[in-house]
């Protein structure tokens, strides 16, 4: 079968060319095939498969539940589901069985969908490389010596791979966008408070959105007519009209007015990189849009920001797991607080410890002004930047990355490179604003090229639809790495 | 700001996460380096700028002060490391 879209799909389904356990058949045999990627923790092909049946039951009767039902969606690892083994790629987590389904798996079991399995991460989404996963090292498949960044890194891998036909993922700092970017698929970070964080594991809980991983802005739209919604569950649940992302996609482009930030496109920025990104801006301009220059002048200072709200906020998410209500627990130990040092020195990695003690710090009394106040107050100066910047446009393109992928190994002994990957990613979450990234061709090595397109808040419909009038031009989205033609 | 020894194991101790002695050095470096960098932020005067905790500047929605979870202990409870009588076990705390 060759890569399909998710309308096309669920046309098939439709017109009874495939049953839904054939179709999730072939995907578990594409998974199963594809083992060196390591990018699913959890595969349980009985439970899966009667997820099928039951769609190909509803479909014999004409009951279908929406256009997913039916078809295997992958779940990023740190979303809950009941019954399953959710771990969010740490030790810690490693037997823990949810009771209970996050939102997001709520709405996919309640649109008929089928869980095609749980893909890895790096642990407790820190992470910009799929490198720092308790499971192992995800690899990128336009090239396997290669990251395929992160920390959604199983899901765009497996996206890219066809090992599934759209996933979901999270982005903190670039989690959905950066992967995306890498691994040449569509990632959208929808606006914050958009798609609710009930059951998916908490990393820094004023940055975290969930979002689809899809093969195209169309798909991407598909799995956000599902994802969305207010959330009684979720404090930070936005209440917001149901919108029907999937029907808004026909944006005019004649007279948008797209904005360039120039500081994304200043030193470290990669040539083959800077070409693909302008060529597609080009190709709007072509389209009928207007291209403006302006300016977000505290960009350089946004990786500095999340470096201290991100792990702050982590450092207080993270205290819940001391080994006492679920989860593991270490074995000797003499009294509770040598329990949870024990417990947390076994259960953690290395990102992840520098990244609780870093936000254990800032947040100390003596330094919290000085380091989280001092982010918080930069954090308004960030989104006010935003707010000027989208007053002369309707949407901000640049680069997502400012590198292809890079090779395994590369900067995991030199944590601030690794997070200079998130340059042009981080400050979309600063502002809690919607931002996808689209494939816009290869560098010279062969290795996808990510555009961002960034808009303002809660328009999550307009950046999908001035994406998807891309991809009408092109099949950059289309494209699939060598050895895993589907 | 450089940390030193003592600043690292102290940091450790708040953070609940046990850290082998021989390893300090090496998270002293680490985490000064990250101090280091993330004291770019100094350059920005924000004397007279308001913290921004949410990013568009809300405040957290009230709900009703009333139950809507309902009673899953057992459930919850075969998760734990270690129950009894429907409590979860800690080491002894008080002797």
């Amino acid at each position: 079968m060759a890569i399909q879209e998710l309308t096309s799909l669920a046309g098939r389904l439709n017109d009874r060319r495939h049953s839904s356990v054939e179709l999730t058949q072939s995907y578990l045999n594409r998974i199963n095939g594809a083992g060196e990627l390591n990018a699913f923790i959890t595969i349980d092909e009985e439970f899966s498969l009667e997820q099928a049946r039951r769609s190909d039951k509803r479909r014999a009767k004409g009951r279908t539940l929406s256009p997913l039902d039916g078809i295997p969606i992958a779940h990023k690892d740190i979303f809950c589901t009941k019954g399953m083994l959710t771990s969010c790629g740490s030790h810690i987590l490693d037997n823990f069985i949810s009771p209970y389904d996050a939102t997001v798996i709520e709405h996919f079991n309640r649109s008929g969908a089928v869980i095609l399995g749980k893909t890895n991460m790096d642990e407790f989404a820190m992470g910009s490389s799929g490198e720092t996963s308790w499971y192992g090292i995800i690899k990128n498949p336009w090239d396997t010596g290669r990251v395929p960044g992160g920390s959604s890194a199983g899901s765009a891998a497996a996206l890219a791979a066809g090992l599934c036909p759209a996933a979901t993922g999270t982005d903190t700092g670039g989690s959905i966008r950066q992967p995306a970017a890498f691994c040449g698929v569509t990632g959208f970070k929808p606006s914050y408070g958009r798609v609710s964080r009930y059951g998916m594991i908490a990393f820094a809980s004023s940055l975290d959105q969930g979002g689809p991983i899809a093969r195209s802005a169309q798909d991407a739209a598909i799995m956000m007519d599902v994802m969305a919604g207010f959330d009684e569950r979720d404090s930070t649940s936005v209440p917001q009209d149901d919108v029907h992302f999937s029907s808004e996609l026909g944006a005019e482009l004649r007279g948008l007015r797209i904005g360039i930030p120039g500081e994304f496109f200043g030193a470290g920025l990669d040539d083959s990189v800077e070409k693909a990104v302008r060529d597609a801006i080009k190709t709007y301009e072509d389209m009928g849009a207007q291209i403006r220059e302006v300016s977000l002048p505290n960009s350089e200072l946004c990786v500095p920001c999340y470096y201290v709200i991100a792990p702050s906020e982590a450092s207080s998410n993270l205290s819940r797991f001391d080994g006492v209500r679920f989860g593991h627990r270490a074995t000797d130990y003499d009294d509770p607080i040598d329990m949870y040092m024990k417990t947390r020195a076994e259960g953690f990695g290395p990102e992840v410890k520098r990244r609780v003690m870093i936000g254990t710090f800032a947040l100390s009394a003596g330094y919290y002004d000085a380091y989280y106040n001092k982010a918080l107050k930069l954090r308004r100066l960030i989104a006010e930047d935003f707010d000027k910047a989208f007053e002369d446009c309707d949407v901000l393109m640049g680069p997502t990355t400012p590198t292809t992928a890079f090779p395994i190994g590369d900067k995991t002994d030199d944590p601030i490179a690794m997070y200079l990957n998130d340059i042009f990613t981080i400050p979309v979450n600063l502002a809690g604003l919607p931002g996808i990234s689209i494939p816009a061709g290869f560098d010279a090595s062969g290795l996808p090229v990510g555009l961002q397109i960034i808009g303002r808040y809660f328009e999550d419909a307009r950046v999908l639809s001035v994406a998807h009038q891309y991809q009408r031009q092109n099949d950059w989205h289309l494209r699939q790495p060598e050895g895993y033609h589907s | 700001m450089a940390l030193d020894r003592k600043t690292v194991i102290d940091i450790a101790t708040l953070a609940r996460i046990g850290i082998d002695p021989d390893n300090v050095d090496d998270y002293a470096s680490e985490l000064s380096k990250i101090l280091k960098f993330v004291a770019q932020m100094d350059q920005v005067d924000t004397e007279k700028v308001e913290p921004l905790t949410h990013p568009q500047d809300r405040q957290l929605r009230m709900r009703m002060d009333r139950v809507t979870e309902t009673d899953q202990r057992e459930g919850f409870q075969q998760l734990a490391p270690a129950v009894e009588a429907g409590l979860y076990l800690v080491p002894r705390v008080i002797e």
